[in-house]
């Protein structure tokens, strides 16, 4: 199915521009709730926590794009993933820049102990590291620099880095599992349909004696 | 006054049973829709005492002249699982709670076992001003001017036998009025213990107000325990039971993760804890963080108690 707006070039854009000033509405807000301080009793926290969420919110949404447009044939969804993908490292560089700047005060003492003591801070921080590449390799040129097939390979960190990021929510909280555990189960879900996918499609190779 | 006391109604005059039966429940969020004024003239209130002002005879800064942290931030900042495990959500999840009427039951190795009436307790003790530091596990903390009087005063009155070595505290199970209660985060009742010495320490308190008003029901109304030199989870709130043991009680944080959560749960820097580091602290409202104290500054108070113990075991 192709949706009806996928046919204009100018609607496209147009759609592209609202998603992008929706993506920045949690910046907004939480913008707004410094500076007429207004972050509550915790501000550190509400930043960290808040950017947090949305890194892994953003994650999730960049990969339930093709399990949606695979199932719904919903294929127009796929020119926003490198916009969204970016709004997660986008939210994720905030997270961490929270973390290492305000809570910690830059203070490397401080963030080696925190990475010794504290197994969901290395999780957190590898997650994050994973995306950089990612995020550099993003543009058109890149993929063809790389070669689509070295450039989709490198691409699946983003795999393993939405599965830390899980882990590093799980690790944090101290006893209400509940919504860590939503985001587990979701992502197990894009990730459970990938696989299906995966062994779906080799089965019907093999049929085909492909 | 339009509504009538409870007790001058008779059943025929309520059609509904199910509202018969939770008539209590029914007349105070009347009264609420009505008005705060209609609130305070019956006595089944909810927060009809939270805001009053109370009677201080003595006051007490137990933190170095600190600056007390805003009201609204101990107000708005509540560890209070048996309402919601987001701090941010309990002050207006527990705003219908009843804490009248409330018994005590003070149980156990006791010559007086007996139910305490809470107004009993609170007229039997002149109410002094504490300022205390108080430090969470998850490494925040406030400053701030409890309500109360020593625990080792109500204590005496109890008069405990040889054989208490320990006091067990409970907090009120009722999973209708405490919404959070209807999952299983915690093994409810919540559940605290001291070591009896510990409990006898001037420092250790019961609190019924804080910023010299009635406790707020977010905070542990009516009655809740505040030990300044451990971590928050200890203190424990709206406790409706004293229990004396002779075996060291299981705490509902011991249960649920033993290897993170001590029975002494003293403030203790040099100890980390598995998700929190414990050197530092941010008082609420703050953006820096500030080094956190041996017995969270009350180490001339508290640090006796605890000589010749290995602190890292006895965590």
């Amino acid at each position: 199915m192709n949706l009806a707006f996928g046919e204009s070039d100018k609607w496209k854009k147009t759609v592209k521009i609202i998603v992008f000033i929706l993506s920045l509405i949690p910046f907004g807000h939480l913008l707004t709730l410094t500076v007429i301080k207004e972050l509550g009793a915790n501000p550190v926290e509400k930043i960290i926590h808040t950017t947090g969420d949305w890194a892994l919110n953003f994650l999730l949404v960049t990969l339930s794009i093709t399990p949606l447009s695979r199932i719904f044939g919903w294929t127009s969804l796929t020119r926003f993933r490198r916009m969204i993908g970016l709004f997660s490292i986008f939210y994720a560089s905030l997270h961490f820049m929270t973390y290492i700047g305000i809570d910690k005060g830059f203070s490397l003492k401080a963030i080696f102990e925190d990475i010794v003591e504290h197994k969901r801070i290395i999780v957190g921080f590898t997650s994050f590291i994973l995306l950089i590449p990612l995020a550099v390799t993003s543009t058109n040129n890149m993929v063809r620099r790389l070669g689509y097939n070295r450039w989709k390979t490198l691409h699946k960190l983003v795999y393993i880095s939405a599965i830390g990021g899980v882990i590093h929510y799980l690790l944090l909280v101290k006893k209400d599992m509940q919504r860590p555990m939503i985001y587990a189960a979701l992502l197990l879900l894009l990730l459970g349909h990938r696989f299906v996918i995966y062994f779906f499609d080799s089965y019907t190779r093999q049929r085909k004696g492909i | 006054m339009l509504i009538k006391k409870p007790s001058d109604m008779s059943p025929s005059e309520i059609t509904d049973k199910e509202l018969y039966l939770n008539r209590r429940e029914f007349i105070a969020k009347t009264a609420i829709a009505i008005g705060g004024a209609a609130v305070s003239g019956i006595k089944i209130t909810t927060d009809a005492n939270a805001g009053q002002k109370l009677n201080v005879t003595k006051r007490g800064h137990f933190a170095e002249g600190e600056k007390e942290t805003p009201f609204k931030h101990a107000a708005n900042y509540n560890n209070f699982y048996e309402f919601s495990t987001n701090k941010e959500d309990v002050a207006e999840l527990s705003r219908n709670f009843r804490t009248r009427p409330w018994t005590v039951s003070v149980e156990g190795h006791v010559k007086k076992p007996r139910v305490y009436d809470i107004d009993e307790i609170i007229k039997a003790f002149p109410l002094e001003e504490r300022i205390y530091r108080f430090r969470c596990v998850e490494a925040w903390s406030m400053v701030l001017p409890w309500v109360g009087f020593p625990l080792g005063d109500f204590i005496k009155i109890c008069e405990p036998l040889s054989n208490a070595k320990y006091v067990e505290f409970t907090t009120l199970y009722n999973p209708k009025q405490m919404p959070g209660q209807q999952r299983n985060v915690l093994e409810w009742p919540y559940v605290e213990g001291l070591r009896i010495d510990e409990a006898l320490n001037p420092l250790t308190i019961l609190a019924l107000g804080m910023y010299g008003e009635v406790l707020p029901n977010q905070n542990g109304a009516p009655l809740r325990l505040v030990v300044p030199w451990k971590y928050g989870f200890k203190n424990i709130k709206s406790i409706v039971k004293i229990r004396f043991v002779e075996d060291m009680p299981i705490s509902s944080w011991m249960k649920a993760s033993h290897q993170e959560y001590g029975f002494y749960a003293n403030v203790n820097p040099s100890v980390p804890h598995p998700r929190w580091s414990q050197s530092e602290e941010r008082r609420l409202g703050e953006f820096l963080k500030i080094k956190t104290l041996m017995f969270n500054g009350y180490a001339e108070q508290a640090a006796d108690m605890y000589k010749g113990m290995d602190l890292r075991k006895y965590f």
